[in-house]
């Protein structure tokens, strides 16, 4: 049966909100729209109502303690307030003086861990950036080997959001434990896919984000360890001293409802979704690769997300790639299709080539993904493929044996 | 991003794809331009054969492009125009006519300057090979 296009397979962007959540929302923002903080009428009980729940939904859905969520405006918000937060709380020194301590992060991990992380370089923070290999995983012994006496946190992601990848989070946890380092972790793209158990995993601070488990955008939690150790934060918000002082600013409970109800959904069917998508992700690069050749999976075979799959196909520019399956809805690690004329940086990292990496593909499914999405996808892109090969004289100069790194090109 | 018509139709059918032999072969080929700019680590290159005359006329022309949407209508589009044309009608052209006619938006702007240096880069070796002073500066605008 032929599926209905376009397909959405850019789940690792950002996913549909499941119609449970809509619904379990709706009724917050015309009955129930009271301030969660107004202590004296029905229409404040009810929203902070609303919002304990969640908070318990949230908190039940890592192992956490309800006290220990934050709630903030996504994970953008929530990296920042966990590694500035902290850094600034637990700094060796004052603000103006250098060597005010020392983070370990990775040169792939998001945006929102990167940049946070040069701003404290700038004021006078030291920050290690970790390497991974090619297979994009950062292990334990890699932060092991960066950790300094001054080492006073950790951010780590658990899972890359271009690759898929999956980094030693817990045995990375336990060995900053062992030192009493702050560990953070982005786990926008883990969280509500797999696992998770601050406790077992030994986790300081995680952040995660509602748009990221099928639940609203604009709405993402922190959380922030009470115990073995207490972990404080210093605010970015000054204002009314909402959220243990950590977040001030009147709750977005609708928001709230909605992303405690996709944690509780994604705790009931976080397995059966797991399973399904490895399966069709797994359908979706075997059979790539068996009709095309020179095709390469990015990152490690196996330590990978169940629904992302980061595929470079040689001598094929992906931006001209999207072009020809325009019916599928997914994105491209090439220059072309971002602000910056440089292609992806995570792909560079694990020493893909420019070139492979101009040429990649991120097809990330979900939770509505079926397999004749995944059938139609593989038909398309192998036609694509094959149309753009036959016009690139990269692939011309391959099938003439001659090798492409060793040419001279007028680089501009 | 949002192609115009005209790019979304040179994608779908380009028109001239092909070359006029193997890297090897056309290197000796005196009727055989060859044109190469671009590099693949910055995800655009472009390959334009000219076939020419004696007489200086462009006979045919062939391409081959690995880069964006933009990138192959340029150099699709590229042919087409060059074709039949004497070689200084064709080093006439300017990648701002290339710009006009696909309604390039100013991020897709370099791939019209690649169609340009390939059309140029294509008859100079044309007229290396065929012992004829070079009219035009060796190399284009950096971009
Ligand atoms: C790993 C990772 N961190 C952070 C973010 C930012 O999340 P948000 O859009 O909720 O701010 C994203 C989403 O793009 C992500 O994938």
């Amino acid at each position: 049966m032929a599926p209905k296009l376009p397909i959405y397979m850019d789940n690792a962007a950002t996913g549909r909100c499941d119609p449970r959540v809509v619904e379990a929302m709706l009724p917050y923002f015309t009955e129930k729209y009271g301030n969660s903080s107004s202590r004296n009428h029905k229409f404040g009980w009810e929203g902070e109502e609303g919002v304990e729940t969640a908070r318990e939904q949230a908190a039940a859905l890592i192992g956490a303690n309800a006290k220990e969520i934050i709630w903030t405006s996504g994970a953008t918000e929530g990296n920042n307030l966990a590694i500035k937060g902290a850094a600034h709380m637990y700094a060796k020194a004052p603000e103006g003086q250098p060597n005010r301590g020392h983070i370990i992060t990775a040169v792939h991990e998001h945006k929102a861990v990167l940049d946070p992380c040069k701003r404290l370089q700038r004021e006078g923070f030291e920050v290690t950036f970790l390497e991974p290999k090619a297979d994009g995983i950062i292990t334990a012994a890699m932060v092991k080997a960066a950790m300094r006496p001054d080492t006073i946190l950790v951010s780590i992601m658990w899972a890359n959001n271009e690759i898929g990848t999956i980094n030693e989070v817990p045995e990375i946890g336990k060995l900053c434990h062992e030192r009493e380092v702050i560990f953070h972790t982005d786990a926008t793209q883990w969280v509500g896919k797999m696992p998770t158990d601050v406790e077992r995993d030994n986790i300081d601070l995680l952040s995660w984000s509602g748009h990221k488990i099928y639940g609203p955008k604009g709405v993402g939690a922190l959380y922030v360890r009470r115990r073995k150790p207490r972990v404080r934060l210093e605010a970015i918000f000054d204002g009314g001293g909402h959220e243990r002082g950590m977040r001030s600013g009147t709750l977005n409970v609708t928001g709230i409802v909605g992303f405690g109800k996709a944690c509780e959904l994604c705790k009931a069917e976080m397995d059966r979704d797991g399973e399904r998508l490895l399966k069709l992700r797994r359908k979706l690069e075997t059979e790539l690769a068996k009709r095309i050749e020179v095709t390469q999976v990015n990152g490690h075979a196996d330590k990978r997300l169940p629904n992302i799959a980061n595929i470079s196909f040689g001598f094929v520019e992906g931006e001209s790639l999207l072009m020809g399956i325009k019916d599928i809805a997914c994105s491209s690690g090439s220059a072309c299709t971002s602000a910056s004329l440089e292609p992806s940086y995570v792909l560079k990292s694990l020493g893909v080539g420019d070139e492979l990496a101009h040429s990649s593909l991120r097809l990330s499914l979900g939770r509505w993904t079926t397999e004749e999405e995944v059938d139609y996808a593989i038909e398309k892109i192998t036609k694509a493929v094959h149309h753009l090969r036959q016009m690139s004289p990269l692939f011309d100069l391959y099938k003439e044996g001659v090798d492409i790194s060793k040419i001279e090109w007028q680089t501009h | 991003m949002a192609y115009s018509d005209k790019v979304i139709e040179h994608y779908q059918n380009p028109r001239n794809v092909g070359s006029f032999g193997s890297s090897k072969e056309v290197q000796t080929r005196t009727d055989v331009g060859v044109g190469i700019v671009g590099a693949p680590e910055c995800g655009d290159v472009m390959q334009l054969h000219i076939k020419v005359s004696p007489q200086g006329i462009i006979e045919d022309a062939k391409f081959k492009c690995f880069g964006c949407g933009s990138a192959i209508a340029s150099s699709s589009l590229a042919t087409e125009w060059i074709k039949g044309k004497s070689v200084d009608e064709a080093l006439s052209i300017k990648n701002t006519q290339i710009v006009e006619e696909l309604s390039l938006p100013p991020v897709k702007i370099h791939c019209s300057v690649l169609a340009e240096d390939s059309i140029r880069t294509a008859i100079e070796d044309w007229k290396k090979k065929n012992g004829i002073a070079s009219t035009t500066q060796a190399t284009a605008a950096a971009h």
